[in-house]
């Protein structure tokens, strides 16, 4: 009996084991790369780290499919001399431990080149010092904290890593933008502030704080609420007493959505506005409703003219998910890291650990015309494109209201 | 000040119906507790697959017409999620509990732990986007109720007096039926109960199969009230079911239930009127757990010692 009992429950763990293993096991996937390139030198690989699984996996998806796109044409056209390039997808879980896993992994293969990733800010801080210290580049399609390149210390700019770098602009410049757009053009002077206490919604709640007080706004109310909560009756009814006329979220849509709803739900019905976290359509279907606002990094993709053949590219290689907020972003950040990679090689270079620091410094210099517009670095490692949009829900689609450079 | 006694009220309101929901979760666990002591971890799944239960029925079974209009296809959510619910807990005491049913204590809590991870596990696979929150149809919830101060959606009224219904059902169920007289009675000793003709076996499918239904009912009208669904959401939510059920006295329904309201009254009034706010609700409602665990370990509405424990 004893014999039989333990080896139920045996076949039981060992299902339950063997199931989160096939959870976590993803096919390896890249470029096709086509005959005629000459790849006697072997594979090199570009590594993404993003939430694959899990809350934001949509955003994730879009940045691998995004960042794996750049990488097939990239072999297409041979643009790397000798060598075939693969991307390797690592799930980060939306974690700082799982993510630092992920780049431990990454930057132990030496036919990493680069990494594209993360989307979170607070995964980055994680990974940020183990990619730096192997000298593996690193460019984010989406952190928008500014201490990950200039440090906690904004009046005193240091740069953190030299080996890291974004394509899009920081919440320095997201949350004051929304600040000017919800105080001074939609006329909102009473706010009610809530994040998620994570790095990405507490940078932005406080970098809007700031620029909205200063706009002559009143924050009536400031919460936090947890990032696995989903009844929020309690927090918005302490909102509710305050009466604010809109509420700032600095978060992601996962929580966003059904925030909003439930706002709705209580009587609460003012404007949600958010960051580039909570733009995107499941916003909407969470129970985003009409009206609410988020601002987003760079000009709406489907709008540039540079975006265009991206956006057809994605369309024909057919992929399950759409490219989401980040994917020209992803783009982008690919390309950057594959061109430098050609320059720093050139027609009839080897790879070998010696070439990172060439590297590091090709990606640093590197000009480029990409998906989301000119593409370029700072001494600090940032973008040099400064461009925002403010998006609005009206009939249950995100659209831009207002797009253009933010001039602080 | 009549703001202030407005939001007071409100969040009392916003408290009874979470705790409503907590209850039908923490009914499962306290239950199968009082009949064979087994801590049924993996109760907070069942609950969670009866939401998606009830998901699949809208989404995949019921046609386009049916999806708009509420009394069809609530009923018809709540019987999927129910079925959903019973026949996972069936499977679960047939072939992960049952085997173990004489096996020293750790083996079936640890296996409840597996058949957890389990669960969330098929469900993260099988069921397409459940690892990202999923929109859940809210199909009573066009137009919030204004009671004086207090601002209600449907769902959650509909959420707190299905709770209290269906409390009141099984505490009838239990005290006065025959097959409530046995359920009793395995509790208090299987073995004799065995040789007064009853079958243990039964009682105990029974008690999962109750535990199940409520768990079913109480995972669709949490996703109509939440309007989201993940695969995790048995596990947050089970958790605060089994604070609940110790709280109140694991193996007493009466206790479940009170304890269920405690701490949704308590997580709502922390949001408000004790320093951290919102920040920090979770930590007054585990305060508390430990508080009651020190001083009456038996829990609020416990037997002080049981005879087979």
């Amino acid at each position: 009996m004893r014999n039989r009992t333990v080896k139920a429950a045996v076949v039981v763990m060992a299902g339950a084991l063997a199931l989160a293993a096939c959870g976590t096991n993803k096919t390896e996937s890249g470029g096709g790369g086509s005959a005629s390139c000459d790849t006697s030198k072997g594979t090199l690989t570009i590594g993404v780290i993003a939430p694959l699984t899990g809350n934001l996996s949509a955003l994730g998806l879009g940045i691998q499919h995004s960042a794996e796109l750049a990488v097939a044409e990239a072999n297409d056209k041979c643009t790397v001399k000798g060598y075939k390039l693969t991307v390797d997808p690592e799930d980060d879980q939306a974690t700082p431990q799982v993510g630092a896993q992920a780049a431990t992994k990454l930057s132990s293969d030496s036919n990493v080149v680069g990494v594209v990733g993360t989307l979170n800010s607070s995964v980055a801080q994680t990974v940020q010092p183990i990619l730096s210290g192997k000298k593996v580049p690193q460019i984010s399609p989406a952190n928008t904290n500014p201490s990950l390149t200039k440090g906690t210390d904004l009046s005193n700019p240091k740069r953190q890593f030299p080996s890291y770098f974004r394509v899009c602009t920081t919440d320095n410049y997201q949350g004051p933008d929304a600040a000017d757009y919800l105080v001074k053009k939609a006329g909102k002077k009473k706010i009610a502030i809530i994040q998620d206490g994570k790095t990405y919604g507490a940078g932005l709640a406080a970098a809007f704080s700031e620029r909205a007080t200063t706009d002559g706004a009143t924050i009536v109310d400031k919460e936090q609420v947890g990032e696995k909560d989903t009844d929020f009756s309690g927090v918005l009814t302490k909102v509710k007493a305050a009466a604010p006329d809109a509420i700032y979220y600095g978060g992601e849509y996962p929580v966003a959505g059904p925030l909003s709803k439930q706002a709705q739900g209580l009587g609460l019905n003012v404007p949600v506005m958010g960051g580039d976290g909570i733009f995107d359509p499941k916003f909407i279907d969470l129970g985003g409703k009409e009206g609410d606002l988020a601002t987003s990094v760079g000009a709406p993709t489907e709008s540039l003219d540079t975006a265009k053949d991206f956006v057809k590219a994605y369309a024909a290689k057919g992929y399950k998910d759409p490219y989401a907020a980040y994917g020209a972003f992803s783009y982008d950040a690919a390309n950057a890291i594959i061109a430098s990679l050609a320059t720093t090689l050139g027609d009839s270079g080897t790879w070998a650990d010696g070439q990172r620091d060439k590297l590091i410094s090709n990606i640093g210099s590197y000009k480029g015309n990409g998906a989301t517009g000119a593409v370029a670095f700072d001494q600090y490692g940032d973008s040099t494109n400064k461009v925002l949009t403010v998006y609005q829900v009206t009939g249950k689609e995100w659209k831009a209201v207002q797009t253009g450079p933010f001039e602080g | 000040m009549e703001v202030a006694v407005g939001t007071l009220l409100q969040q009392i309101a916003n408290g009874l119906i979470f705790g409503g929901l907590i209850a039908m979760v923490a009914l499962g666990y306290t239950m199968v507790y009082g009949i064979i002591q087994l801590i049924n971890f993996a109760h907070g799944e069942v609950f969670m697959t009866g939401a998606f239960g009830g998901l699949f029925t809208y989404t995949y079974i019921l046609p386009a017409a049916a999806q708009q209009i509420w009394y069809v296809a609530l009923p018809a959510m709540l019987v999927g999620g129910m079925i959903t619910s019973l026949v996972i807990a069936l499977l679960m005491e047939r072939f992960a509990y049952r085997p173990l049913r004489n096996a020293p204590r750790l083996a079936p809590l640890i296996t409840a732990l597996g058949v957890s991870v389990l669960l969330q596990e098929v469900v993260r696979i099988w069921y397409p986007g459940a690892t990202s929150a999923i929109p859940f149809p809210s199909l009573l919830d066009s137009v919030p109720l204004h009671l004086g101060p207090i601002t209600l959606k449907p769902s959650g009224l509909l959420m707190l007096v299905v709770s209290l219904v269906l409390t009141v059902v099984l505490q009838t169920y239990v005290s006065r039926s025959r097959m409530g007289r046995a359920m009793r009675a395995t509790a208090q000793d299987p073995d004799t109960a065995r040789l007064m003709g009853i079958n243990p076996d039964r009682v105990i499918v029974l008690t999962f199969a109750i535990g199940a239904v409520l768990a079913g009912v109480g995972g669709v009208l949490y996703g109509s009230y939440i309007n989201a669904v993940d695969n995790l959401i048995g596990f947050q939510n089970g958790l605060f079911a089994f604070a609940a059920a110790v709280l109140g006295g694991i193996g007493s329904i009466r206790g479940a239930v009170i304890g269920a309201f405690i701490i949704g009254l308590i997580k709502n009034l922390a949001d408000i009127y004790l320093p951290g706010g919102t920040a920090y609700d979770y930590v007054w409602i585990f305060i508390l757990l430990i508080a009651v665990l020190v001083f009456r370990p038996q829990g609020l509405f416990g037997e002080a010692e049981r005879v087979r424990a």
